[in-house]
């Protein structure tokens, strides 16, 4: 084993994920004197995505059936290039394709896995890993096994700009292994189906998570939404129970948002949520809950009742209005 | 369709999370275990296709707290076989232990499809799902919100960031990560639950951990900067007073 660090480029429709380069900025920030930093691309014409990734050498695989994420081939491409390079750490992104990949990898190579990383800092010869558990409720630090380790991360320990480099890297492709053999295969994209408003361009939005407790109190919200103006949002428990479209989703497998106020009623802050809301110019935070993670993320914050506050809160926006 | 669903238990964060004295894990006596709330989708999920296109459900759990009351539920709900996996889980389980716990039924079982919850909260060590497919050499898709099953393959529904959803065909067997079920877990009034406990019994099966896979933490504690965000003060009124002024000063009212 040396010292590198191989990262797993994530894209998705020819698009670059910001989690690459929140990788690429840890590993810069980790990589001793002498490691190398190593990109691994996977796809089909898009070694110019190598462009602007901060690495020292980017291994770029082409294939026609790699145009798009195949979790099966992505895991086999990887665990190739692991038991060639011997990294001393992978890193993915802890997202819907990391996530797919990491486990399998580190079960076929036997090879530890820490996953929900937000951090890695050196500490002497050590590396440790912090990471957010239980909803973010607690942190968990510890020391990297001295072997070659799986990690997959969160976005938010890095600025994205530092996984960036002005400087081309040296790409060397790779040759394709067999892929006719594929058990996965994908047959379309689908886009988001009912978009009756595009969340992603509100300046307010009113958002609710499970503290809403029953479908019925979403009426409460929908009020506060109208009188202020604002729309109205979910976190996935509330969408997994039909309650509101998938379009009003805010999160890891939904829309990442960037509105002038958050207003999160009821929302604990788990970190599959908060790492699509922290590009928001204020968040407001209203939870039961006084050590709700939320509050770590919200610039205000009242434990009050969001079904007590919110009819209150309406009732003064409209009166604002009139005025 | 023979489906087996491995499910896992993870503390209830309604209640207070306290660290034991050795400050790298959770005190075991004071946690409230519940079933992981992605495994309740996919033990629906797996109900819903054997409703649909017939078939087993068999539900796999660890022995923790509750989960007598999590195997019954779900032979209320429809599954057909209930499993309870003994072994000393007084120090937790790691996800990769749990994974091999399950394992050799599953290779016993030699079952069409394993559904299982996308992720559990408390994991630190990756998802059950991808673990197993790779234990099994098996095909993986994970964040799955829809399934349909087809001749020796299934069709997936997998999310993606920004609302995008992709449409797989996965071959048989293969293990899938449910993130959401087609329909919300259904509620089974505790009448049925009942009827079942008298009815439907729970195996038995007893297994070692092997952690291997997993890290150790060293420190476990709650998030720095808890007090960032400014509290408002007052009741109701003059919350909603201060709200008004912040939401006018920052020109969204």
């Amino acid at each position: 084993m040396n010292q590198d660090i191989l990262v797993l480029v994530e894209q998705v429709r020819g698009q670059v994920a910001d989690i690459t380069y929140t990788m690429l900025a840890q590993a810069r920030q980790l990589a001793s004197a002498g490691a190398k930093i190593v990109a691994l691309l996977i796809g089909n014409d898009a070694e110019a995505l190598s462009q602007d990734l901060a690495a020292d050498e980017v291994l770029y695989v082409d294939h026609p059936a790699l145009k798009e994420f195949n979790g099966e081939a992505y895991a086999h491409l990887l665990a190739e290039t692991i038991t060639r390079l011997a990294p001393r750490l992978v890193l993915l992104g802890d997202t819907t394709i990391g996530a797919d990949v990491a486990g399998w990898v580190s079960a076929r190579l036997e090879l530890p896995l820490v996953s929900c990383c937000r951090t890695i800092h050196a500490e002497g010869g050590d590396w440790v890993f912090v990471s957010p558990v239980c909803g973010g409720k607690l942190v968990a630090e510890g020391v990297l096994p001295a072997q070659t380790t799986v990690v997959t991360m969160q976005p938010g320990g890095f600025r994205t700009e530092q996984g960036r480099s002005a400087q081309p890297p040296h790409v060397a492709r790779l040759e394709p292994p067999a892929l006719d053999g594929l058990r996965i295969t994908l047959k379309q994209y689908t886009e988001p189906q009912g978009e009756d408003v595009d969340i992603t361009h509100q300046p307010l939005l009113v958002a609710v998570g499970r503290g809403i407790e029953r479908q019925d109190n979403l009426d409460v919200v929908q009020e506060l939404a109208d009188a202020l103006g604002g729309t109205v949002c979910a976190t996935r428990p509330v969408v997994d129970q039909n309650w509101l479209p998938t379009s009003r989703l805010v999160g890891k497998s939904g829309k990442t948002v960037k509105p002038t106020v958050y207003l999160a009623l009821g929302i604990s802050g788990a970190p599959e949520h908060c790492e699509a809301i922290t590009g928001s110019e204020m968040i407001i935070a209203v939870n039961t809950d006084p050590v709700a993670p939320i509050f770590n993320l919200a610039r205000y914050g009242t434990t009050l009742d969001l079904l007590d506050l919110a009819p209150v809160l309406a009732e003064k926006a409209r009166a604002v209005k009139v005025r | 369709m023979k489906i087996l669903v491995p499910v896992q238990f993870v503390p209830d964060l309604v209640e207070e999370l306290v660290i034991d004295a050795s400050g790298d894990r959770l005190d075991p006596y004071s946690i409230r275990w519940k079933l992981n709330e992605c495994d309740d989708h996919a033990i629906e999920q797996a109900i819903l296709l054997k409703e649909k296109y017939g078939g087993t459900v068999s539900v796999l759990a660890p022995d923790f707290e509750g989960v007598e009351d999590a195997l019954y539920a779900a032979g209320a709900k429809g599954a057909d076989r209930l499993v309870r996996l003994c072994a000393d889980f007084e120090g937790g389980a790691n996800t990769h232990a749990l994974a091999r716990l399950f394992l050799p039924l599953i290779q016993q079982e030699k079952p069409d499809l394993v559904l299982t919850g996308v992720q559990a909260y408390s994991s630190m060590d990756g998802n059950v799902g991808s673990l197993l497919a790779g234990m099994l050499d098996w095909p993986y898709v994970g964040y799955v919100s829809g399934v349909k099953p087809g001749d020796r393959k299934v069709w997936v529904r997998k999310d993606f960031p920004g609302g995008l959803t992709a449409e797989l065909e996965a071959q048989l067997p293969a293990v899938l990560g449910i993130q959401a079920a087609e329909t919300p877990p259904r509620y089974v009034p505790i009448s049925k639950v009942r009827q079942v406990m008298k009815t439907c019994k729970i195996e038995e099966v007893n297994a070692d951990l092997d952690p291997a896979g997993g890290v150790a933490t060293r420190e476990l504690r709650p998030p720095e900067g808890a007090t960032r965000a400014t509290m408002l003060d007052g009741d109701v009124e003059a919350v909603a007073d201060q709200l008004v002024e912040i939401l006018r000063a920052q020109g969204v009212l």
